[in-house]
């Protein structure tokens, strides 16, 4: 008996129970698909944060103020006010390799521009080279400069959308806006840039940081703490130096803050930083996918298992009657992997089908991205077959032992 | 068809079922020869024996001791993959019960003995004609594709003949061939062994029907394991009997 005889013999068998050949098949069915389905998901997961990466740009140092002993026991040794606006200044001046520095500082407010109300815009106060190290381009008009920094004037910078809500297809540039009770001339807009690590650069207000202190500090407290910042950005020159600029910078501020090296008051990141953090994370999840991903097809092979031992069982008499007309051992084993296999295969088949439409319609109806990746589509099918071939062995070989007496008689 | 060789030749054949201090002997010393041509019976009541002595001469089991030559070949020490091939290609069964595969056309269950051969390796087209031929032997030309839930006992018990037929063995087992029909289908089934022991087939029947039995050259009685007698029954072989089929 040749491979295509033991195939037509299986599809005959699977064919007058078509039914049963399903219910066996379903285990492998889901097996297969959710392997594709979260392989692709956690896939769409890493091309999302490889996109924000680069989106963010990738020679970047966040100067971080912290909270720690400095701050809050207060007269206990420490001079420093925290990390203040004049210290982004002092980085610019004072360390090399640094290409740009961006202080940011954000508040919410109601914005008015003729009849137009929007309540709860973002108005983000930032300096000169946020549009550089932010990797975003003016549209319209101009970013505002230094100058207007340092002498808190009163000018706005729109994203793209806001830009859209409040002016609709008029051009803002000159306009006045209300934001709060403040009147701010508008002097640019923003090219659309999109939602990056979910920020949406598109709906925020842009005012230089100056401004944001004296007029839109969120608390009474932030107003009295006066130029104090969360947050420096120092955009690199060559980010292989990084290291020592790093060095720089902690010694710079160090120095400036009055605090000793084992007792900083702010904490230095690197892009890399993020980006590793965010990478063992995924990994992570990855893993766990793949695991339960793998765990159902393991279910799924033990649903086969059940079914053809069943199947031996239901069959004894076929199996004494093949018997009687002389097939072998081997012969009887082979039918039923081989009825196992084309199971297990024609189930990865449809698997593989269900796995990548529903993957595709996963990624249409939700915010998540998925990406196929073929290689996990070839595996989950390979794996399928192996299923197959591992969990049919035990029930053929059962089958293949049957005394032909025994089985003729049975009922 | 067959060489000159004796087709069963049997020693002292025993069978013993059960483990230590129990046994009990199915076949106690059994010694049977059968030449090529004959037709032979074997009758005894449940427990004499029978039943064991077909399944041993059918090569699904073995002898406990003794020794069986089935066509000059000692199959008794055989194992179970050579003993399957023996079955596919010297033995013919027909059961009582037919033991047709279920859900199956009579041409498909015919071809499965030509599946099982390995020393003829034939080809699907081959198998189909060398089936049709034999389905067609038996009367059955417009039934192929009938599975056997579709036909009546005696058609199955034809097509359970055909599939017999098909690797062209040496041997014929018959185990009640009749026993499931009613006495018209029996006739019919009756003369069609009789005419393929015309044609120089050697059956062997199990059957306690002493009217069924009187059909066949011998008989053979067995009682509690051992030949009670053997019975010429006077018939020759070259009797041609008049049958009718459908």
């Amino acid at each position: 008996m040749n491979f295509t005889e033991f195939l037509r013999l299986a599809w005959d068998s699977i064919n007058s129970n078509k039914l049963r050949a399903l219910l066996t098949m379903l285990g492998i069915i889901i097996g297969v698909a959710s392997v594709i389905v979260m392989v692709s998901i956690s896939a769409g997961t890493e091309a999302a944060i490889e996109d924000q990466i680069t989106g963010l740009g990738s020679n970047l140092i966040y100067v971080n103020a912290s909270f720690g002993r400095g701050m809050l026991s207060s007269g206990s040794g420490s001079s420093s006010g925290g990390l203040v606006y004049d210290d982004a200044f002092a980085i610019a001046d004072g360390v090399s390799n640094v290409a740009a520095v961006v202080v940011e500082m954000e508040s919410s407010e109601n914005v008015r521009a003729g009849q137009v109300t929007l309540e709860g815009v973002t108005i983000q106060g930032s300096t000169a080279d946020f549009p550089s190290v932010r990797d975003i381009d003016i549209d319209e008009g101009r970013f505002f400069n230094d100058q207007e920094v340092e002498r808190k004037q009163k000018v706005a910078v729109l994203g793209s959308t806001l830009a859209h809500e409040l002016f609709g297809d008029s051009d803002p540039i000159g306009q006045v806006i209300t934001v709060d009770t403040t009147k701010l001339t508008v002097i640019g807009v923003f090219e659309e840039r999109g939602t990056v690590s979910g920020v949406d650069f598109d709906a925020k207000l842009y005012t230089p940081i100056t401004v944001v202190f004296q007029k839109f500090a969120p608390t009474q407290f932030a107003r009295l703490m006066g130029d104090r910042v969360r947050t420096i950005t120092v955009e690199l020159e060559d980010p292989a130096q990084m290291d020592a600029t790093i060095e720089q910078i902690t010694l710079l501020l160090a120095r400036r803050h009055d605090v000793s090296l084992d007792a900083l008051d702010f904490s230095v990141t690197t892009q890399q930083d993020i980006i590793q953090t965010q990478e063992s994370t995924t990994a992570a999840f990855r893993n766990l996918l793949a695991w339960v991903a793998g765990v159902s097809l393991i279910v799924g092979g033990i649903g086969i298992m059940n079914i053809m031992l069943v199947s031996v069982t239901e069959r004894t008499r076929e199996i004494g009657i093949r018997q009687s007309i002389g097939a072998t051992p081997n012969d009887i084993r082979l039918q039923f992997l081989t009825e196992a296999v084309v199971l297990s295969l024609v189930g990865g088949l449809i698997g593989v089908i269900a796995g990548i439409a529903a993957a595709w319609i996963f990624g249409q109806a939700s915010e998540m991205r998925t990406v196929i990746i073929p290689s996990s589509v070839f595996l989950a099918f390979i794996s399928a077959a192996l299923v197959g071939i591992f969990f049919g062995f035990y029930p053929a070989n059962q089958a293949s032992q049957l005394d032909p007496i025994e089985a003729l008689r049975h009922e | 068809m067959m060489g000159a060789n004796t087709i069963i030749e049997t020693h002292d054949l025993t069978k013993i079922y059960g483990m230590g201090d129990i046994q009990v002997a199915a076949l106690d010393g059994v010694s049977v020869t059968i030449e090529p041509g004959e037709f032979v019976a074997v009758m005894g009541p449940s427990g004499s024996g029978k039943s064991t002595l077909m399944n041993i001469l059918g090569c699904l089991d073995r002898p406990t001791t003794g020794s069986y030559l089935l066509n000059g070949i000692d199959v008794s020490g055989m194992n179970r993959t050579e003993l399957a091939g023996i079955r596919n290609q010297q033995i013919g069964f027909i059961f009582q019960s037919y033991n047709l595969l279920p859900r199956t056309s009579a041409l498909k269950n015919v071809m499965a003995p030509l599946l099982y051969n390995k020393l003829e390796k034939y080809g699907r087209e081959e198998r189909a004609a060398i089936a049709e031929t034999a389905l067609v032997s038996v009367g059955l030309e417009d039934r192929l594709h009938h599975e056997p839930q579709e036909l009546s006992g005696g058609q199955n018990q034809r097509v359970a003949i055909a599939r017999a037929l098909v690797n062209d063995p040496v041997l014929i087992l018959a185990d009640e061939p009749t026993g499931n029909l009613d006495s018209k289908s029996g006739e019919e089934i009756m003369a069609l062994l009789h005419n393929l022991n015309i044609e120089g087939r050697t059956i062997v029947m199990v059957t306690h029907d002493p009217a069924i039995a009187d059909h066949t050259q011998r008989t053979i009685h067995l009682l509690d394991g051992r030949i009670e007698k053997v019975v010429e029954n006077g018939k020759k072989r070259t009797e041609k009997v008049d049958h009718e089929l459908h």
